[in-house]
């Protein structure tokens, strides 16, 4: 069988490149698209533990589905958010926006 | 299955490479379909059947959808936008290979790292499960209310954010927002 | 009247003067009929109970080894008590008499002497005398006349209370209440020298008043506290039982060989030396005058003088403690040789006076002399006889003074001549015809003083004191007291020649006028008792007369010691050199200066006499001089302004150099600019090279809380793990 440890690997190099996307691109969308890159690796992790470790305990995929909802509610919001500032702004590009410099 | 698992493995990783790497934004958005699509497959394999199908319906069927719209508002030309990653992508590596061998180094020392697959006891069905998780009261009832709120209040949050006045046949003066502050929440002052 | 009246009575003599003061300071200040009302009132009542205590004691039995009163206990003392109270025993009574009919008579005076009934004056103030107000009759005439005294109920008011403080006095049975009946009336001569305030003449007389007196005043102090500390109890009775006097007696002090009674008894007397003004302390009594004139009656004539002696009448038994009958002891030899030299110092003086008052205030001074010199022999009946008599003679010769002066101001009004002094006498002369109560009465006054035989009072008493002294071998005191009795008739017929008869030197003297009834009324009454009061005391064995009418006085008055003294044996040679000097004095004096007419022809106007033996100035270079320096310069210039304040002043310069080091230095260099701009400027510093960091970028934020959290976690794992 595959052990856990495969699936454990395998979220943790998901996450990373999901966080290296979001410190490296320009584009905010795309940060967000890492954001959701690192969501979906942890949701692995989740399932995947609840599957090795007591499946009949159902919490593992509770969570999952939680996260789920919560990865959609942020995507919404977020995308909003960007396009308001694009209006606004006229640029998605995350190192224009630097209203918060001293 | 281990070789489904090794397919599935690579198609994921390569997907979120090129997610991350992609100079088009729309390229991004479609391997990020491909990405989630394996781990649709990858849910499918550890017996969440129902997760994998939510995943497909909900993350690529709505999600994906949403970023494809949210690129497409955004575009200033047709042109090339430039360069894909910022100035200090190096060190973003640097610091992802760092966490990833953190996380490893992390997770390796657990005991139960290498450990095989619980068996999951005949005749258990895990959607009924999870269905009466979600609405038991002993169970989760509470986070599932809470989620809904929450998507609620999201879907209300993003209409709001997003909205245009200048766009669309909505009126102006009787537009208050329900709050009773001032509208433009999303004005920023120059 | 029981005992118990009688005792009660006694300790309310004292109560009506003591009230009146305070009624009339508090509530009728304002009416100046409500005042002397009151006063007189009080003074009245107060005379009524004396003569009724005295009528009891005079008719009791005995009443010396019985007398009347009684005391409480008053101060807790340990484990004893210290008790106050009354004592009337036959020397009491006696002076009880007089003083509560002089007071009263001093107070009815008072009210014509301050002008009762006149007009405001024009330019009166409240502290110096009146000066007349000129007041249009029907005519149109302008008139100036006497006006009323602005501060007239202020007098009453310390009149009232310096007559408390004599009843005090008077009817103590123990030292203390008696010293504090002393105290209250040198307060109150001090106030009723003073009185006209805004003469600085006065107000230094007050001054030199009190100060000399309080000299006296310490050592008298010190003497009742030795006394209490030696024996325990400052009543009288009890110090003067065989035991206690015979205790003291022989108790002896390291001072000048006096056993502890002689001690104490000196230093008492000293009091008496300072309060009667003999010799060294008289200086003040001549200054006294200043006062207005029943001042000077009643305090410096009649009552507060004679406190003195009494004060040494008292304590004879003290004084005597250890006289065995021959050879006086050195006590007694100190009190007999500053009695007889005070009264031929002071006649020497009088004689070249001329202001009226002073001659009678010099001749106080010499009558007392006498009076402690025949203490000083051991002569207590003719001392106490003496005292009586001399108060009131010389209080009627004082108001009759008084009136004079008033006559005379009424003159000095008329012509408006204010250069002349209304008190000298030889401005005055042949006043007997415009004045003539005043001179009658003045005249049976200075005949009394000076021993005019058989009926003058003044003869009787003085005669005794001589008879005492030459039948007890005291020659000394003999001959230095006939002759100052002799100086003392020249000078008293001087006086009265050069006031009363011949004619009127001036215009002032022209237009004297006779004095209102309330200033004539007391001179008579005092004139009456300078006549009969010498009968009380006509000496057994005295040719003709003796033994017509008992010596009731040596009787009554000798029954307050424990052994009635022996009259002495009748002797021609004291009564001859009586007769001589008085009549020869009386008849010089008439013939040397009836032809006087001024200072100029005034033959006795030696400087060394006007002067007084220049004892003031001798004085003033002794003691005030230094006394000024040392306040002045010492203790004000050098002490308190150069010492004191220098400390003081040095401590603000230290201050103040410490307070701007502190700033300049401390304050402004290290706390306000290293402390304070330092911080601020290296906070800047920091903040500026801290101020790129703040990009506004969310991802390079992202990457450096990232890689913080990876530090960190590496820590932690590395330190939790290992």
């Amino acid at each position: 069988m595959i052990p856990l440890s495969w699936y454990l690997i395998l979220s943790a190099a998901l996450f990373s490149i999901g966080l290296f996307g979001v410190l490296a691109r320009r584009n905010a969308i795309a940060i967000l698209l890492g954001v959701e890159l690192m969501l979906n690796a942890v949701n692995i992790n989740l399932v995947a533990f609840w599957r090795y470790l007591d499946p009949v305990k159902i919490t593992g995929q509770v969570f999952a589905i939680i996260v789920f909802a919560v990865a959609a509610a942020e995507v919404a919001v977020g995308l909003a958010l960007v396009i308001s500032v694009y209006r606004n702004r006229k640029t998605v590009v995350a190192d224009e926006l630097d209203m918060m410099k001293w | 299955m281990t070789i489904l698992f090794l397919i599935t493995a690579v198609v994921i990783l390569a997907s979120a490479v090129m997610v991350v790497t992609s100079r088009n934004l729309v390229h991004a958005a479609l391997w990020l379909v491909s990405a989630l699509f394996g781990v649709a497959v990858l849910y499918a394999l550890l017996n969440a059947g129902f997760l994998a199908v939510v995943q497909v319906v909900i993350y690529i069927g709505a999600i994906a959808i949403l970023f494809i719209f949210a690129v497409m508002l955004t575009r200033r030309e047709m042109r090339d936008t430039g360069p894909g990653l910022n100035k200090n992508w190096w060190v973003s590596a640097l610091t992802s290979i760092l966490t990833f061998g953190g996380l490893a180094f992390l997770l390796s020392s657990w005991s139960g790292f290498s450990q095989t697959p619980a068996a999951i006891p005949s005749g258990f069905d895990a959607v009924s499960a999870l269905g009466d998780a979600l609405i038991s009261p002993d169970a989760f009832v509470l986070p599932f209310e809470v989620a809904s709120v929450l998507l609620v209040a999201a879907l209300v949050g993003a209409v709001y954010i997003a909205f245009n006045p200048r766009a669309g046949d909505s009126p102006r003066a009787g537009d208050s927002p329900r709050a009773g502050d001032s509208p433009r929440a999303g004005d920023s002052r120059k | 009247m029981t005992t118990e009246t009688i005792n009660t009575l006694i300790w309310l003599i004292p109560l009506p003067p003591i009230l009146a003061f305070f009624l009339i300071v508090l509530l009728t200040n304002r009416s100046k009929a409500l005042s002397h009302t009151i006063g007189v009132g009080a003074a009245a009542l107060s005379f009524l109970g004396s003569m009724a205590v005295f009528i009891q004691a005079i008719g009791k039995e005995h009443l010396g080894e019985d007398p009347f009163g009684n005391s409480i206990p008053w101060l807790p003392t340990g484990d004893t008590w210290f008790n106050v109270g009354v004592l009337i025993d036959p020397l009491g009574a006696a002076v009880l008499f007089f003083v509560s009919i002089t007071i009263f008579m001093i107070f009815l005076y008072s009210v014509g002497y301050q002008n009762f009934g006149q007009p405001k004056g024009d330019h009166d103030r409240p502290g110096l005398p009146p000066h007349g107000a000129t007041v249009t009759d029907e005519l149109g005439h302008k008139h100036t006349v006497l006006s009323v005294e602005p501060m007239y109920s202020r007098f009453f008011a310390f009149l009232a209370l310096f007559a408390f403080g004599m009843y005090t006095l008077v009817v103590s049975d123990n030292l203390l209440t008696m010293f504090v009946g002393w105290e209250i009336m040198g307060l109150c001569s001090y106030l009723l020298i003073g009185f006209w305030y805004g003469k600085e003449s006065a107000r230094n007389a007050a001054i030199k008043a009190f100060m000399t007196t309080r000299i006296g005043d310490v050592f008298m102090l010190l003497g009742i506290s030795f006394l209490y500390s030696a024996t325990g109890t400052l009543t009288f009775r009890e110090i003067f039982t065989e035991e206690m006097l015979h205790a003291l007696a022989t108790t002896a002090t390291p001072i000048l060989g006096l056993s502890a009674a002689g001690l104490i008894a000196l230093l008492l007397f000293i009091g008496t030396i300072g309060k009667s003004a003999q010799w060294p302390l008289h200086v003040w009594l001549p200054d006294a005058m200043e006062g207005p004139t029943p001042v000077s009656a009643m305090i410096h004539a009649a009552t507060m003088v004679s406190a003195g002696v009494y004060a040494v009448i008292r304590m004879f038994p003290l004084l005597t403690a250890d006289f065995t009958g021959h050879g006086l002891t050195t006590a007694m030899s100190v009190v007999a040789f500053i009695g007889a030299f005070t009264a031929l110092f002071s006649a020497t003086i009088a004689v070249a006076q001329n202001d009226i008052k002073r001659v009678l205030a010099y001749s106080t001074i010499s009558q007392l002399g006498f009076m402690i010199a025949a203490l000083g022999i051991g002569a207590y009946v003719a001392a106490a006889f003496h005292l009586i008599t001399h108060a009131f003679f010389k209080a009627l010769l004082f108001l009759g003074s008084g009136s004079v002066i008033h006559g005379m101001e009424h003159g000095v009004l008329h012509t408006g001549n204010h250069k002349v002094d209304p008190q000298d006498m030889f401005n005055m002369g042949g006043l007997r015809k415009k004045m003539p109560i005043t001179f009658w009465t003045f005249l049976i006054g200075g005949f009394a003083l000076s021993g005019f035989p058989v009926i003058t009072a003044g003869f009787w008493s003085k005669d005794e004191i001589l008879a005492d002294a030459f039948g007890h071998g005291h020659w000394a005191v003999f001959a230095t007291l006939a002759i100052a009795a002799f100086l003392t008739a020249f000078y008293t017929m001087r006086q009265i020649t050069l006031t009363f008869l011949g004619e009127p030197r001036t215009e002032e003297a022209e237009h004297a006028q006779e004095t209102p009834w309330t200033m004539t009324v007391p001179l008579m009454v005092l004139a009456f008792f300078a006549i009969t009061y010498g009968w009380v005391g006509i000496p057994e064995h005295f040719p003709v007369l003796g033994g017509l009418i008992p010596n009731w006085f040596h009787e009554f008055v000798g029954g307050t010691l424990a052994e009635h003294p022996e009259a002495v044996e009748f002797s021609w040679i004291p009564l001859l050199t009586s007769l001589v000097v008085a009549l020869g004095g009386l008849f010089f004096g008439w013939l040397v200066y009836r032809n006087v007419n001024s200072p100029a022809e005034d033959k006795l106007q030696i400087p060394v006499l006007k002067n007084k033996w220049y004892f003031d100035e001798a004085y003033d270079f002794l003691f005030v001089k230094p006394a000024y320096w040392f306040a002045e310069t010492f203790i004000y210039k050098w002490m308190d302004t150069g010492v004191i304040d220098g400390i003081l002043h040095a401590f603000g310069k230290v201050t103040a150099f410490l307070g701007t080091s502190i700033r300049q230095y401390i304050d402004k260099l290290i706390i306000n600019e290293f402390m304070g701009d330092g911080t601020a400027r290296v906070t800047q510093w920091f903040g500026g090279r801290l101020q790129p960091m703040q990009t506004g970028r969310i991802q390079q934020y992202m990457l450096a809380s990232l890689g913080l959290l990876i530090v960190i976690g590496g820590l932690l794992f590395s330190m939790l793990v290992r």
